[in-house]
């Protein structure tokens, strides 16, 4: 089965659990002076519940004729893609959000922008290091000290 | 009209504003210029700096800057390395690519600078024109109305989607409006579909949504397959052009000037659709002679669409800014920009706000000089940019992503949540489901459903739609636009 049907299967899960919200669990808790009004909560979601159930079948069952286009990246050679690294910097990224609280913006950001450099290939520590801390200390200025926004500079155990 | 302009002038003149729609266009112009990275993301990522400015106006400016830079950045690395940064500027590495293989990539930038300066300035022109009309009509539109004309935007979203891709569309924009209804709207004061989660309370982030929808799947797109960067040092000399060269695109840019931008005012049609019709168009009428240099390095060929997305990129503010609709992605970014800094676009805009709606008129006027007399002197120094080496570059795009949400909620869980749904966006990209609709219509839901809810309050049900004449038009008027694409793809495929 083609990907785009696949994601139509999910969508349409996501849709009759979305519509089943909708139908069958909202309206019990609704005062009864509401019960009167020609729209409830659940009368938008319950329109919407419809016509995505019917645009995702549509696309599962492929009753919308057209002819198949392959976008920038045919996902069906992954293999023939740097998809190791793509999968790394994600992972990469997850970790950073872990982290960013935690350790403070001055580790995680320099660690994620060093790691990622690294992941993509680079392997050139005199540049990559300084451009990190360089980039990291001007965004975390440009952040606290410009824009205002309060942003953790050092790990928890440092203090601030 | 004068009065407004006035107060547009003074605003946009201020010493602060010019300063913001100088940066903005320069920004646009740096990031624009990177394959893979289109205005939305480019937007989505100054969102939050333009937030944090406090002033609307000032705001609006500077992203309207930085839409339009992108536009022209993007044209310059169509041109240098037939990579187009934004799908608008596509056609223009048809013959711009060429030309720079000739050694005429000085005057391929210039023909561009000057198509996008004057596309964007007659566009900005009828914006000013036609932006008080389609005001005053619109005052005398009711929630009805409103609603109606929400759900053929949204329908013509999804006809514009291009053959086959029409239901995916529509499924996208449900699914935007699905999103929207998640958290406690203003309207029932209840928390709906929030699974009992807190962090769920107040819905999801647009910026968020705007930075997993378009930053991070073209980022990662760039990681799995990388686009060839400059390796020449983006070495460019002669950006002059003949009187005879000049007079050759002038009627051209005249035409698709108008051509761009009554395309960017209709719903979904946009900078891609003009720019490629620009083109076809110019291809067509063009003697048979001239016919054949298409492709190959035509100045026509290259001024046609350049003038055309420009245009058609002031065109799309037309509903954004008078009727609240925004007509493609990036103007959809706005809105929620907007919305963040309490203005709401709408026919009352310019009575209530003038400030804001002529400041950002008059600043497209100067965004586009700004562009022209700025950058194009700077174009020689703007292509080394290109020659950042990927593996600085993408770390860099990955983390102003993740900051752009963490700045927007203040929150380190909403990284987690662009991770997940920046997942989900490419996979949804490698199925090739149009993302734009689903930011549309998550941005438009809230107001959509007020005005649906408004409407059912007002006339006790449903029966609105067949009480207000216009609403039922404009109703028939989005079916039609959803059933006749699939039913013509049904035909032509049988």
């Amino acid at each position: 089965m083609a990907l785009d049907r696949w994601i139509a299967l999910v969508l349409l899960g996501i849709c009759i659990v979305y519509g089943y919200t909708a139908w069958f669990t909202m309206d019990g808790s609704l005062a009864p002076f509401m019960r009167r009004n020609p729209i409830w909560p659940s009368t938008f979601p319950k329109v919407l519940s419809i016509i995505g159930v019917v645009a995702s079948l549509v696309i599962l069952l492929g009753l919308e004729k057209g002819e198949e286009k392959i976008g920038d990246i045919d996902h069906r050679r992954l293999g023939d893609y740097f998809i190791g690294q793509a999968l790394f910097l994600l992972g990469l990224m997850v970790v950073y959000a872990l982290c960013l609280r935690p350790m403070g913006f001055v580790f995680s950001t320099s660690a994620f922008l060093i790691g990622g450099s690294f992941i993509l290939g680079e392997r050139k520590w005199h540049v990559m290091v300084p451009v990190a801390l360089i980039a990291t200390g001007a965004v975390w200025y440009l952040v606290q000290e410009v824009l205002g926004i309060f942003l953790r500079p050092l790990p928890f155990f440092m203090g601030v | 009209m004068l009065e407004g302009i006035l107060i547009g002038l003074q605003t946009a003149l201020s010493l602060q504003n010019l300063l913001v729609v100088i940066g903005g266009c320069l920004i646009g112009t740096f990031i624009g210029m990177l394959p893979g990275l289109g205005p939305m993301s480019i937007i989505a990522i100054m969102i939050p700096v333009a937030i944090s400015m406090g002033d609307p106006s000032a705001a609006l400016i500077l992203l309207a800057g930085v839409y339009y830079g992108a536009i022209f950045g993007g044209s310059t690395s169509s041109i240098l390395l037939n990579a187009p940064g934004v799908a608008g500027t596509v056609a223009s590495s048809f013959d711009g690519y060429p030309m720079a293989q000739q050694g005429k990539a000085g005057k391929a930038l210039t023909i561009a600078a000057i198509a996008s300066f004057a596309g964007g300035t007659i566009g900005a022109i009828l914006l000013m024109i036609f932006a008080p009309m389609l005001s005053s009509v619109a005052l005398l539109f009711h929630s009805a109305e409103y609603f109606a004309l929400m759900v053929v935007g949204l329908s013509a979203i999804a006809a514009f989607a291009g053959p086959g891709q029409v239901t995916k569309a529509v499924m996208m924009t449900v699914l935007g409006l699905i999103m929207a209804t998640v958290g406690e709207g203003a309207l029932f004061n209840m928390p709906r579909f929030t699974a009992g989660i807190m962090d769920l309370q107040s819905g999801f982030g647009f910026i968020t949504l705007a930075m997993a929808m378009f930053a991070l799947p073209e980022a990662v797109f760039l990681v799995l397959k990388p686009k060839n960067l400059g390796d020449d040092g983006g070495e460019i000399k002669d950006l002059r052009i003949t009187r005879a060269e000049a007079r050759a695109i002038a009627p051209v840019i005249g035409r698709q000037s108008l051509q761009g931008f009554f395309i960017g005012v209709l719903p979904g049609a946009g900078a891609t659709i003009a720019s490629f019709l620009g083109y076809a168009v110019e291809r067509n009428i063009a003697p048979k002679a001239e016919q054949e240099e298409f492709g190959k390095g035509s100045i026509k060929g290259l001024a046609a669409p350049e003038t055309a997305n420009n245009a058609a990129c002031t065109g799309s503010f037309v509903p954004l800014l008078t009727l609240g609709i925004p007509g493609s992605g990036t103007t959809a970014i706005l809105l929620g920009a907007l919305i963040a800094l309490n203005v709401t676009p709408g026919p009352r805009l310019m009575i209530d706000e003038p400030q804001i709606f002529w400041a950002v008129i008059m600043s497209m006027f100067i965004g586009n000089l700004v562009l022209l007399i700025l950058n194009l002197p700077l174009i020689p120094y703007i292509a080394k940019l290109l020659a950042i080496p990927r593996n600085y570059l993408i770390p860099f795009i990955l983390f102003f992503t993740l900051m752009g949400a963490y700045i927007g909620q203040n929150n380190a869980t909403e990284l987690l949540i662009l991770v997940g749904f920046g997942v989900c966006g490419i996979a949804l990209k490698f199925a090739n489901f149009p993302l734009p609709p689903l930011l549309i219509g998550f941005i438009l839901g809230g107001m959509m459903e007020d005005n649906f809810s408004r409407s059912m309050q007002l006339y006790g049900g449903v029966s609105f739609i067949l009480e207000r004449p216009m609403t039922l038009g404009l109703l028939v008027i989005a079916a039609g636009l959803i059933v006749l694409p699939i039913l013509t793809a049904r035909r032509s495929k049988l």
